[in-house]
């Protein structure tokens, strides 16, 4: 896209429109080359990245979600941070730090944490999977392959792993002074997970998968 | 950057009398509703683009007030209480020493929301009226708001954190104060605002075609 994309299409020969494609973030249109494995086509205008396919991507894409989901688990169930002070031992895992808001007027805020650090987060890998495993294979994209990856990408914001992980570490020097802390198992499976996420996030082209999932759907 | 030098004289999908797919690029037939390849809605712009910013961004603004002025964090210590604000948060760790820590949250939780008011208003004013920056400058900027509204919630899983960590069987106990929803509430509101600009407005304006 990239190389030919240099002179823009103009008004008064366009092609087919199959042909064309949209920056999705200034509308500018572009001649739709196939980019190369391992280069990024960039918008003429606002050099935003339209595509940047990769090697292997959707493989890749699948084996860091189900890691990450594994991660998940495991940071649910483990004992997240222990507080160690007056001889007494305080263990925290995920669901005890969700559930922090559960009493009194902050109530709501534990379905909105719950959301943010655990579900949406759970829904965003699942779906990518059952977008990605039938491409990766060869095969036709699943049922609703479509309104899934779609879901996925609108999730993306929401899903807030990493945000969690440095609120964490500020938690840890707020009480460092008042107890002695030690840091469970789960703290470092949701380090691992955000490393997955960001990761996957990387090798993801949302332009590159919309077109390979056109191409396997038979019409 | 290449900003400087004028824009190569683009044709957008507008122009071009097509709509272009917002989500994975594909060009189609004016009037089409939804899109061919990814079944999205498709709008050639979203005309009520700029009243949801407002919109939201208001509704943001109005309850991320309240999340100044109340606790944060309740700390019962020896049979005192203590309430702690987002602003009164800071400065303890300052005293505390934690001069990064303090910086991190004064980042996510003061420097952020406001920079987002500010350059939310910002872009959405500059869609009706002439402004300085250029086109590409405020795409940066828009880019910039997008991706960094979700780290004000730092704050809200710090005080979560706080709160399941240090009970009442301790010599403190901490507990969340109602500013906590009003401060998730206002980076929701304003993440919301954010993702209702439709950046191919910025483009728009210069092209001298407002909608
Ligand atoms: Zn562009
Ligand atoms: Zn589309």
């Amino acid at each position: 896209m990239m190389q030919d994309a240099q002179q823009p299409p103009k008004l008064t020969d366009l092609p087919d429109l199959a042909q064309l494609i949209a920056c999705p973030q200034c509308d500018a249109l572009h001649f739709d080359a196939d980019v190369p494995t391992g280069e990024t086509a960039r918008c003429i205008r606002c050099h935003a990245v339209i595509e940047a396919p990769r090697q292997l991507a959707m493989t890749r894409i699948i084996m860091l979600a189900a890691a990450a989901l594994i991660l998940m688990i495991a940071a649910i169930f483990f004992p997240f941070l222990e507080l160690h002070a007056a001889g007494r031992i305080q263990r925290s895992s995920l669901l005890d730090t969700v559930m922090a808001f559960s009493t009194g007027m902050t109530a709501p805020l534990t379905l909105a944490m719950a959301a943010l650090i655990v579900v949406l987060p759970i829904i965003r890998f699942t779906s990518l999977i059952y977008v990605m495993a039938p491409m990766a294979f060869g095969w036709q994209p699943a049922r609703h392959a479509e309104s899934a990856f779609r879901m996925a990408e609108a999730l993306r914001p929401w899903a807030m792993a990493e945000v969690f992980i440095v609120g964490v570490a500020v938690a840890l020097v707020k009480v460092a002074g008042l107890a002695h802390l030690a840091i469970g198992p789960a703290f470092w499976a949701f380090v691992a997970l955000v490393i997955v996420t960001v990761l996957k996030d990387n090798f993801m082209s949302r332009v590159t998968v919309w077109k390979t999932l056109e191409q396997r759907r038979p019409s | 950057m290449e900003d400087t030098r004028t824009a190569p004289p683009v044709l957008t999908a507008r122009a071009a009398g097509l709509i272009g797919c917002t989500q994975c690029g594909r060009v189609q037939e004016p009037g089409a509703e939804r899109c061919v390849r990814c079944q999205s809605l498709l709008r050639s712009r979203d005309e009520a683009s700029l009243q949801k910013v407002w919109a939201w961004l208001f509704a943001g603004l109005v309850v991320y007030v309240p999340a100044n002025v109340y606790p944060m964090l309740r700390t019962s210590s020896l049979g005192k209480t203590s309430d702690s604000t987002i602003l009164g948060g800071v400065v303890d760790l300052i005293h505390h020493g934690s001069i990064g820590i303090a910086l991190i949250v004064f980042f996510a939780s003061i420097m952020i929301p406001v920079g987002k008011f500010l350059a939310i208003g910002y872009l959405a004013l500059s869609i009706r009226r002439q402004v300085s920056l250029s086109d590409h400058r405020r795409h940066v900027l828009y880019e910039v708001v997008e991706f960094v509204g979700r780290w004000s919630m730092i704050d809200v899983f710090v005080v979560a954190i706080l709160a399941t960590l240090v009970q009442l069987d301790f010599a403190a106990s901490i507990k969340p104060g109602i500013a906590a929803v009003s401060f998730a509430l206002s980076v929701a509101f304003t993440m919301i605002s954010a993702q209702s600009f439709d950046p191919r407005l910025i483009w728009d304006a210069s092209e001298g075609d407002p909608a």
